[in-house]
């Protein structure tokens, strides 16, 4: 008898870039208006210092998304720091009545005992440690990329929660104390003036002999690559991973949210969503990686 | 507490002043998976004998995050180690941290600076979980910081003090495994040897990693080791270090105020370095520290740093 597969979920990740407040408030309700996705991550997980400013608009966010049906998560950030960036913590959790994504430990713990998910700040990389985050709470777990598919598959099927992989944008690779933005700028993380508001979706650092590389954010530097595992999903489903997270990106993510429904229904061929994805602007600037998914360098793009 | 990544820097370290020496055995449990480099089941247990019988103690590093499926040569790490004698293991898996603390409860778990816990609440988790005793801090607190933290957690706090330093949080860092497909978490390495290339390009030296241009130096100009944040990269029109510089830590000035601040112990980096480094290094912070409150002048130990330069790190606000 062949079992069901439970339902895909598109999650539309959290926001790593300091986009103007009005274009992430525009941005957060085209998404609720138009985007076929089931989640969606609201809240900083990059910088600290950039949390307020979104505040205000926040509530009015969340009620459009709510209102279109979408499930609506607030992100906590990746590095926590003791002093006010805890208490902060402390603060939004107590406060919040949204379930939380955890991207440090610290969450973990304030979050025990109700359900909770992990973002791919948070070491996940193994069964073991699925089991610990399950029987705390998790719900749903968004490994780091460089767990490959195997990892991923391993994780899922031992069923102590549900196993999010990151199928499309630039990941995250590090993170830091250091923000490298004000650096670039000859300023530090306390004198930044927000320099990263320059930049839309961070800035490209590039080999000195011109290859592209990584990308900056603040204290946080990804991969200049977008991920795309699109043309694959068939095959991760089959390795029991339903859901797949959608980094925000300076790209149409209301047609790229619609080509991956269409994928994850079979009303469009993956590979021919690969295609069409690759081939037609706005999303063919950068190359397409996949390399950590195959257990290969995170950088390598997708094989022709 | 003092690295070795063979028993000849065991008894270098031990010699020179060590009060403990942390190892691992030779395979992807620890983070500084070096071919030719840790201690064999036999080795460990004759180190372990011999600083026993110097008074000093014995930590093993099994902080790199067991394979998906594979938790096999994690769990027989940590039942070594304790069969074996370690008075501590260094460890920052949850899972691996689980099975240690239910199947080996006596023995002394230390949270390795690989968990990346930087709060009292991350921190309190792991205690309240799996009664870690210690927990070594990432490179992400100023001093005032460490100090602060210290006062409001009940664990004992170790920070690096010397020797090749992460300028991004340590144990949240992929950009090895990004340009060749091995990492500090997974693999136990940072930037592999084998994916190193340095190569003559005109007059000029480059530094590759994986096939990518991480530096390109003057050749009478010393080339640092090429990893990513310590790389030069092409940004907004100019080439500079934009992470770091190629240097490393060296917090030796600012002992006195680490030890006010109320951690238990001062880490020195290098399990991959040999024992001439061991040797100097900790017979350096041994005198720092048996001085430490009568201002000595800091021994300059420049000449072994990675970089030939030292700072201070995130221990002081400004640098972040």
């Amino acid at each position: 008898m062949i079992q069901p597969r439970p339902p895909a979920t598109l999650v539309l990740g959290p926001l790593l870039y300091h986009w103007p407040m009005a274009d992430q408030r525009d941005f957060y309700f085209r998404m609720a208006d138009e985007a076929p996705v089931d989640v969606v991550c609201v809240g900083e997980v990059v910088c600290p210092k950039r949390s307020p400013l979104f505040r205000d608009y926040l509530p009015k966010v969340i009620e459009r998304l709510e209102r279109a049906n979408k499930s609506v998560i607030y992100s906590t950030p990746g590095l926590i720091r003791d002093g006010q960036e805890l208490e902060d913590l402390r603060g939004l959790i107590s406060d919040t009545s949204l379930l939380v994504e955890a991207n440090d430990m610290a969450a973990v713990s304030l979050l025990a005992g109700q359900p909770f998910t992990t973002g791919p700040f948070l070491n996940v990389y193994n069964e073991d440690t699925a089991r610990v985050l399950g029987r705390q709470g998790a719900v749903r777990l968004c490994p780091p990329a460089e767990v490959d598919g195997e990892g991923l598959a391993t994780m899922a099927a031992a069923g102590h929660a549900d196993i999010e992989i990151q199928a499309f944008g630039r990941t995250p690779l590090a993170l830091s104390s250091r923000c490298y933005t004000a650096r670039m700028n000859g300023l530090t993380r306390a004198s930044c003036q927000y320099a990263c508001g320059a930049d839309r979706d961070g800035f490209d650092a590039d080999t000195v002999d011109g290859r592209s590389m990584l990308c900056v954010s603040g204290p946080v530097v990804l991969s200049h690559g977008f991920i795309n595992l699109i043309g694959m999903v068939d095959q991760i489903r089959q390795r029991g991973i339903h859901s797949f997270r959608l980094h925000p990106q300076s790209v149409d993510m209301v047609d790229v949210a619609a080509r991956f429904r269409e994928a994850l229904d079979g009303t469009l061929a993956p590979d021919e969503a690969l295609a069409q994805m690759t081939e037609t602007t706005p999303f063919g600037a950068p190359p397409f990686i996949d390399g950590y998914y195959r257990g290969n360098p995170g950088i390598s793009p997708i094989p022709n | 507490m003092c690295p070795a990544g063979t028993p000849a820097a065991l008894t270098a370290a031990i010699e020179a002043g060590a009060d403990t020496v942390y190892l691992g055995f030779r395979d992807a449990t620890n983070a500084r998976n070096f071919p030719g480099l840790n201690f064999s089941r036999d080795e460990f247990s004759a180190g372990v004998t011999g600083a026993h019988k110097a008074g000093r103690k014995i930590y093993v590093a099994i902080n790199t995050y067991p394979k998906a499926g594979d938790p096999g040569p994690w769990r027989r790490a940590v039942d070594d180690a304790a069969v074996l004698g370690a008075d501590a293991i260094i460890v920052a898996d949850v899972g691996l941290l689980e099975y240690a603390a239910k199947t080996y409860p006596d023995l002394r778990r230390h949270l390795s600076v690989q968990a990346s816990a930087s709060n009292a609440e991350s921190i309190g988790f792991f205690q309240r979980e799996f009664g870690v005793q210690r927990v070594v801090l990432p490179r992400v607190l100023t001093v005032n910081e460490v100090r602060d933290l210290t006062r409001d957690i009940s664990v004992e706090t170790e920070v690096f003090a010397f020797g090749g330093m992460c300028v991004m949080a340590e144990g949240r860092c992929q950009l090895s495994s990004y340009i060749t497909g091995r990492s500090p978490n997974l693999d136990g390495v940072c930037s592999p040897a084998d994916a190193v290339r340095y190569e003559p390009r005109g007059d000029r030296m480059a530094c590759t990693l994986g096939g990518y241009t991480l530096d390109v130096v003057a050749k009478d100009e010393p080339a640092g080791y090429p990893t990513l944040c310590k790389g030069r990269f092409q940004a907004k029109g100019s080439a500079s270090y934009l992470f770091e510089e190629p240097t490393s830590l060296d917090a030796m000035a600012l002992l006195p105020d680490l030890a006010n601040a109320g951690v238990t112990a001062i880490k020195i980096e290098g399990r991959q370095r040999g024992r001439a480094y061991v040797s100097r290094v900790v017979s350096a912070f041994r005198a720092a520290l048996d001085g430490a409150n009568s201002n000595v002048d800091p021994a300059n130990l420049d000449d072994v740093s990675e970089g030939m330069r030292g700072t201070s790190g995130a221990y002081r606000k400004v640098w972040q």
